[in-house]
């Protein structure tokens, strides 16, 4: 499968703003749901910026709008919210944390 | 008629930025002049009049509330208390004495942002220095796994990049500002350099960066950086006046975690042979260093503590709150000030869903739709004074712009405590 990716999450003004107008708000969860992912990859699977595409983690699994973004190949960006919940693990390697960024998703387009 | 006070701060972040101005008609704020949009967000958008406290969501006295959440507590064979890092330092202080009193776990949003900073900081120590310092001396800034221009958008202009101080009086002119990511943040298109690494490879750059330190030498490329760019990096820290790196997520969330920040740290250390230099982490939210502080005074350990056997115990992975949860090893939870409902990964957040739980917070969020019984308590910083702790864990008064018609999560628990004693 090459369409095996690494996961990052984290903030965007956005996703605080969304925040603000409560969690959970419509602001909120729509800052939230999305996926950015970068030209190369987007034209390597045939994606279109805002065609949904499904996330697979070993958690679970979401559908969200592609978003043209920044980064590079092999690397997907969800901001920190309920859709990136979904994604990632609870496995902390004894450290409390889970692993917010670095996750190995697979995407499709739907 | 409205009123102004100058010099408020906002505690939405760990810039605790002290120099708002915010305008009050009515019990409502109107502005909040200098706030960035994230602190503007909370001034304009809390509402301070007094709600009645929902028990199974109707409305209740507040005796009847709190009578119910020390049922609650003190039925618990496990009860957690997590979040504080939104709440004031001396409510901060009367959650540990309440964790002390039920055997509680004790845990706080450190846990999913720095926690594994703690780690790397009882693995090798750290050298520290003030945002004030920062400001007046640093030339050499570097920003690595973190992004201020969005998550802390005041740091630039008040303490770092572009602040100007006793030794630095042309601001961003006379500092030079170094970003590390793995992807070109908002942050990175600001700086004079930035350092693309392939992600996960934090921890190998900062050793490498360590090793020539210490005269060994490096010709391969380390994280996709040519060699070269290493070398440059390091004798622009070692030729500096005064250096700071400054860290987020980026180090914390990674592979590696507590590990990347033990070599971060070191490497700060160490660069002291040369010149003056220090690794600050960069805290999220406005009182998290607080609550770290505050643990730590009363049971010597910043989070993840157990009180279960009478005496405090800590426990990274076995007590932070993830690892609880999602293992269903507590039956009560008291979330003060935080929204765990909307951070964590959906089987920790699940098992908050299946037991009886209690949120103290000014407004409501995620974590309201399985709260038992909800609290709305005032806010600090708005309706209620208080201490917090900036990230460079100075502490700062939070003041309060208004009559408080709300309780403090402080009354709250001292209530709680009372009822759960009897
Ligand atoms: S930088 Fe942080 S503390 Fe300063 S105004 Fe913005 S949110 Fe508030």
């Amino acid at each position: 499968m090459g369409n095996l990716f690494s996961l990052i999450t984290g903030r965007t003004i956005g996703q605080a703003d969304g925040l603000h107008k409560g969690a959970g708000s419509e602001a909120h969860l729509k800052a939230t749901a999305l996926v950015q992912i970068c030209q190369e990859d987007m034209n390597r699977l045939g994606i279109k910026e805002g065609d949904i595409v499904r996330i697979r983690s070993n958690a679970g699994q979401v559908e969200a709008p592609a978003l043209k973004g920044d980064l590079p190949t092999g690397i997907l960006f969800i901001p920190m919210g309920p859709t990136a919940n979904e994604l990632v693990e609870t496995d902390t390697l004894g450290t409390g944390m889970p692993p917010f960024k670095g996750l190995r998703v697979e995407v499709e387009r739907i | 008629m409205s009123a102004v006070f100058e010099n408020v701060t906002c505690k939405f972040c760990g810039c605790l930025c002290d120099d708002i101005a915010v305008e009050v008609e009515d019990r409502r704020i109107l502005k909040a002049k200098r706030a960035c949009p994230n602190g503007l967000g909370m001034f304009l958008n809390y509402d301070p009049t007094l709600q009645s406290p929902l028990v199974e969501g109707k409305e209740v006295e507040w005796d009847e509330a709190v009578s119910a959440a020390a049922d609650i507590l003190s039925r618990a064979d496990s009860p957690l208390i997590y979040g504080l890092s939104s709440t004031s330092s001396e409510a901060q202080r009367k959650a540990v004495e309440l964790a002390d009193r039920l055997g509680a776990i004790i845990d706080s949003t450190s846990s999913v942002c720095h926690f594994p900073t703690t780690l790397g900081f009882q693995m090798v120590g750290g050298a520290a220095c003030t945002l004030g310092e920062v400001k007046a001396r640093a030339d050499l800034l570097i920003f690595w796994g973190c992004n201020p221009m969005e998550a802390h958008m005041r740091h630039f202009t008040r303490y770092s990049a572009n602040a100007k101080g006793f030794l630095t009086p042309n601001g961003r002119r006379d500092r030079t500002v170094v970003v590390v990511d793995v992807r070109p943040t908002k942050t990175a298109k600001t700086a004079d350099r930035f350092l693309q690494i392939e992600p996960g490879t934090d921890y190998e750059v900062l050793t490498s960066l360590r090793a020539l330190i210490k005269g060994k030498d490096i010709n391969e490329p380390v994280g996709g950086l040519p060699s070269e760019q290493i070398k440059e990096l390091v004798q622009m820290m070692k030729t500096c006046r005064y250096g700071v790196a400054f860290f987020g997520m980026g180090l914390t969330m990674t592979a590696g975690r507590g590990y990347n920040v033990a070599e971060i740290f070191a490497l700060g250390a160490e660069l002291n042979q040369y010149t003056r230099f220090f690794a600050m982490p960069m805290r999220g939210h406005g009182n998290v260093a607080g609550a770290d502080q505050v643990i730590t005074w009363l049971s010597g350990y910043p989070a993840a503590v157990s009180f279960a056997r009478g005496y405090p115990q800590f426990g990274p992975g076995e007590f932070t709150s993830v690892d609880v949860l999602a293992r269903r090893e507590t039956d009560a939870a008291l979330i003060i000030a935080s929204d765990p409902m909307a951070h964590f990964p959906r089987k920790a957040a699940e098992h908050l869903e299946r037991i009886p739980a209690i949120l103290m917070a000014p407004v409501t969020n995620c974590s309201s739709q399985v709260a038992n019984v909800i609290l709305p308590t005032a806010c600090y910083g708005i309706d209620a004074p208080g201490t917090a702790y900036r990230m460079d864990n100075v502490p700062i008064r939070l003041r309060s712009v208004m009559q408080k018609v709300r309780p403090t999560d402080e009354e709250m628990l001292m209530r709680i405590m009372e009822a759960v004693k009897q």
